[in-house]
């Protein structure tokens, strides 16, 4: 009787059917896949200077004093469009307002080839020691700290470069026009961490003076 | 002639590599991926190279529509029943055990104090339709603060280390965001994080 029993369970069929597990984890899958995202939205920093009057005054009098051929004012206007100033503007002739694009061929190649008065291209300078020691830091087998790397690319940014040569650094001013949008003023930003610019501002246009009103008017700046 | 024995063959099909594959594809999506935060109205973030990492916690969600409406909300429920309290004392709004429950659900705030109660009175399936024709109100009041600086200063009481991101749509007109700025500006919060996406065509080259 015993030894009947024993040699059926042998012959028992051992396998699963996972069919129902299968369906269940396409459910699992769908719904992960429709309710949730795998793009991390990223933030980008930005310090605006305060409204505060107290500050302000005191500000005025530690103002610091930019080299004309230092500086790069843009204007951003409607669809898309984006004016320069390179250096001081000339009220007598709307001409100074050069326009130009957003993106590689445009503001990006406007910042690298500005030229100082001392005759270099800071921007382009710093851009390619930039490149150099993001190499050193991706390089296989290389020991640079996260820490190290910041204070590099903070020394870079300064416009100490590791050549112990010293460039000046560029001052931009953004304008954006009641008429750009915020996606306009997002890509100026951009620029600027694009081209390792550390000072720039957003500046109020309905603060500037009558005569840079009255140029930009000039100029067709809209 | 031949015969045809297919008929007899067994079609089980084995399921388990199958299964392998969806755990591990299971694994994968859970690991990785961050659940849709709920916002009212949709919005498009612009793309930029920028690569840091908003914070999780401690966040105070600024949302800014096309339209330039305004919304604000924190993912602690708890801050946002706080700043709750301090604006309906303010304001000297009352709201029942009912709307509070159904201001816990929604993610953020949008309508304005004189609205709140209204708003909060209506089904829930109704409150998703009502709440994207809001909008806190930008305006200052008797030249005070206005409603969605008061909300700030709320989520500032209710947690010291609140870090502003502000969320905006990329074709929101600049002067509202301008003017959503200078009031940020005129009560001191002068770091923000603009949220965006990565734009990794632009990062490679």
């Amino acid at each position: 009787m015993a030894k009947k029993n024993l040699s059926k369970q042998k012959k028992m069929d051992t396998r699963v059917n996972f069919t129902p597990m299968v369906d269940m984890m396409m459910l699992l899958i769908t719904f992960f896949m429709l309710c949730t995202t795998l793009a991390k939205p990223q933030a980008m920093q930005l310090t605006m200077p305060s409204n505060d009057k107290d500050i302000n005054q005191l500000d005025d009098e530690n103002k610091q004093v930019t080299k004309a051929s230092h500086t790069i004012t843009l204007y951003l206007g409607s669809n898309d469009k984006v004016w320069y100033v390179a250096g001081l503007p000339n009220y007598e002739d709307p001409s100074c307002v050069k326009p130009t694009s957003y993106g590689k061929d445009g503001i990006e190649k406007v910042l690298n080839e500005h030229t100082t008065e001392e005759g270099i291209n800071p921007v382009a300078k710093i851009k390619l020691a930039k490149k150099e020691l993001d190499a050193k830091k991706n390089e296989y087998g290389s020991k640079m700290t996260d820490e190290q790397y910041q204070e590099q690319l903070k020394k870079l940014k300064k416009g100490e470069l590791p050549s112990g040569e010293k460039v000046p650094t560029m001052t931009v001013i953004i304008r954006p026009l009641n008429s750009a949008t915020y996606e306009n003023m997002v890509s100026a930003l951009d620029e600027m961490l694009i081209s390792n610019i550390d000072k720039y501002v957003i500046d109020n246009v309905d603060k500037m003076s009558q005569d840079d009103k009255d140029l930009i008017a000039k100029a067709g700046v809209k | 002639m031949a015969k045809i024995k297919i008929q007899k063959k067994d079609i089980w099909i084995d399921m388990t590599p199958m299964s392998d594959v969806m755990t591990l594809l299971l694994c994968f999506f859970m690991l990785t991926s961050t659940f849709l935060t709920p916002e009212p109205v949709s919005v498009t973030a612009p793309n930029s190279v920028s690569e840091l990492k908003i914070p999780e916690q401690d966040v105070l969600n600024i949302l800014v529509t096309p339209e330039g409406r305004v919304y604000c909300g924190t993912e602690n429920k708890n801050n946002m029943q706080a700043m709750l309290e301090t604006m309906t004392d303010k304001f000297g709004v009352q709201l029942n055990a009912n709307q509070i429950k159904h201001f816990r659900e929604d993610a953020m705030v949008g309508a304005g104090m004189s609205q709140l109660a209204n708003y909060l009175s209506l089904e829930t399936d109704k409150m998703g339709e009502a709440i994207q024709k809001l909008g806190l109100p930008l305006d200052s009041i008797n030249g005070g603060k206005s409603e969605f600086q008061e909300w700030v200063t709320a989520a500032r009481d209710a947690n010291p280390d609140i870090k502003l991101a502000i969320k905006c749509d990329s074709k929101t007109p600049y002067s509202a965001i301008k003017l959503l700025m200078s009031e940020l500006q005129d009560m001191n919060e002068n770091r923000f994080q603009l949220i965006t996406n990565l734009d990794v065509k632009r990062l490679n080259n």
